[in-house]
């Protein structure tokens, strides 16, 4: 019983992170027709300016302080990826989505060689403060307590995003443009302005996951935002590509799915069952749980 | 059709200096077809210009390149300005609302988020005048665009498109589809608007056009073929066959009360 809540604890946890990244990849898609790509490098830089951060002490030692100053700078740094990205790559390629899509690629694969080059390859292993690494019990499951921290910032990015699309004008625009983006263009708005606001609040989140991602893993390494990228895309695509309900059923479905397989079957198995489950979506559903369209 | 053609250049001469919106030598090319072809016409400052002609002549196609949805080459000049070129949302923003075809209103939104998201400066929207017209919309101002019926789609279509006080209302095909009752009110509401917001109207019944327009422009094979009061057109049974292939004289027959 306690092996099971702790995994669909962890699981939950894991969830949390492929939600964040996945929001901003699913409603960028929704109205630009773009996958940013570029993501998982933004998560791999903010992860690495964080753990930075985090660890800028005489002694290396990662006070709470330093940790939310590092969470708070490495959003900030995604938020400033992703509003450069659009700006200066994707602006002057308006409605070219394929060159837009190469270019996210080049630029994710380009980061992410640069970050190698300059990091190496080896892991960099991200030390917590000891009410983080620590566990609570919970139904006799020992869980750790950096898997709370990730469900609560989850949540919390989940309902400002839900209230910022209902409430704001900004969100107005952005769920109308998801439908139509001829039309709002026809109502008399620069729905451009809509793309720079999702692609910087994409990469902020990004950002966000990218600190809470290596604390997840303990570890820091070039590759931490290509894996996450991974299954943030099978999320999006099961959730319904623009939709932010659905990217958040999907990653609950996905995690947990994922961390039940790898612990009871063998480790390895959960990646392959996430794949399986996109292909029988593609295949059952493509617009996946709450999308409106087909792909 | 020579006769139709000097119609055309006086017509165009004539309006040009007082109209609205004049457009000239317009030619759209998409997907390697050539649909606009040299279009020249003027939209009178007052009342409903109606743009006629067959099915696949290039009316749709000309107002989304007045409205800048698609590219196209030639000058559209509105109230004195050139508005050609601009980007779609300028262009609305100079004062051309527009209604699309197939009425495009966000299904996933509701009534009052459909309006609100047209509203362009603030303090200037005309919510008494939409409300007016069409009741309907404020008793279902909670409801989801997506699940109303055919007519309140047009009509909230209709009311996003006359919310701003702009100077030019361009609207396609606003009875497509609906039933003969639901024609007469949407038709009854565009007459009442067209007293407030000159309209530049494609439609293709000549019963709403009679009531509805005081000037006509007829396209074929994508240039304007002919340009006159309505009357005119609609009044002439063998130019009305000649232009648009059906007659017109027995729509006006039953119109008349």
């Amino acid at each position: 019983m306690s092996t099971v809540i702790l995994l669909l604890l962890t699981g939950i946890g894991l969830a949390g992170l492929y939600f964040m990244f996945a929001s901003g990849l699913s409603l960028i898609f929704g109205l630009m027709r773009v996958l940013n790509l570029a993501q998982g490098a933004f998560l791999t830089v903010c992860a690495y300016v964080g753990w930075a951060l985090a660890h800028t002490g005489p002694d290396g030692h990662v006070t709470t302080a330093r940790l939310i100053f590092a969470l708070v700078l490495s959003t900030l740094c995604g938020g400033t990826m992703g509003f450069i990205t659009e700006t200066v790559f994707i602006r002057p390629l308006y409605k070219r989505e394929t060159e837009q899509l190469l270019i996210t690629v080049g630029l994710d694969l380009a980061i992410v060689a640069l970050v190698s080059g300059l990091a190496g390859s080896y892991e960099r292993v991200l030390t917590l403060p000891t009410w983080l690494s620590d566990s609570t019990t919970v139904l006799g499951a020992h869980v750790p307590n950096d898997t709370f921290l990730t469900i609560a910032t989850a949540i919390v990015i989940f309902a400002s995003l839900t209230i910022g699309l209902r409430r704001t004008r900004y969100g107005l625009i952005v769920r109308a443009g998801v439908e139509n983006r001829d039309m709002v263009t026809a109502l008399g708005i620069d729905v451009r302005i809509a793309f720079t606001l999702l692609f910087t609040l994409g990469g902020a989140t990004a950002g966000l996951a990218g600190v809470l991602a290596g604390i997840y893993e303990g570890a820091v390494t070039p590759v931490l935002g290509d894996s996450v990228l991974i299954f943030s895309f099978i999320v999006i695509i099961i959730g319904g590509l623009g939709s932010l309900l659905g990217a958040g059923i999907a990653a609950l479905i996905v995690a947990v799915v994922q961390q039940f397989a790898n612990y009871y079957l063998r480790p390895g198995i959960g990646d392959l069952i996430a794949v399986g489950l996109l292909a029988v979506f593609l295949l059952v559903r493509p617009a996946g749980i709450l999308g409106r369209e087909r792909i | 059709m020579n006769s139709h053609r000097r119609d055309v250049a006086a017509g165009v001469g004539l309006n040009q200096a007082d109209a609205l919106l004049s457009v000239t030598d317009l030619h759209v090319r998409l997907t390697g077809s050539h649909i606009v072809q040299g279009a020249s016409f003027s939209v009178a400052p007052t009342g409903v210009t109606a743009l006629l002609g067959r099915n696949g002549v290039g009316k749709t196609t000309t107002l989304r390149a007045i409205i800048g949805l698609i590219p196209s080459e030639g000058d559209i000049v509105l109230d004195g300005a050139r508005i050609s070129g601009l980007r779609s949302f300028k262009i609305v923003r100079c004062g051309v609302s527009y209604v699309p075809e197939d009425r495009d209103v966000f299904a996933g939104l509701t009534v009052a988020e459909n309006l609100r998201l047209a509203e362009l400066k603030a303090g200037e929207h005309r919510y008494d005048l939409v409300y007016d017209l069409f009741p309907d919309l404020k008793k279902r101002h909670k409801q989801l665009g997506g699940s109303l019926s055919g007519g309140q789609q047009q009509m909230l279509a209709i009311a996003r498109g006359l919310l701003n006080p702009s100077k030019l209302l361009v609207i396609d095909e606003p009875t497509k589809g609906l039933a003969p009752r639901v024609v007469l009110e949407v038709v009854d509401a565009l007459q009442t608007a067209s007293e407030v917001t000159p309209m530049l109207l494609v439609e293709q019944n000549l019963r709403a056009i009679a009531r509805l327009a005081s000037a006509a422009l007829v396209m074929a094979q994508g240039s304007i073929v002919y340009s006159g009061p309505a009357a005119d057109l609609l009044g002439n049974e063998a130019l009305t066959l000649a232009l648009l292939g059906v007659a017109s004289t027995k729509a006006d027959r039953r119109e008349s009360p």
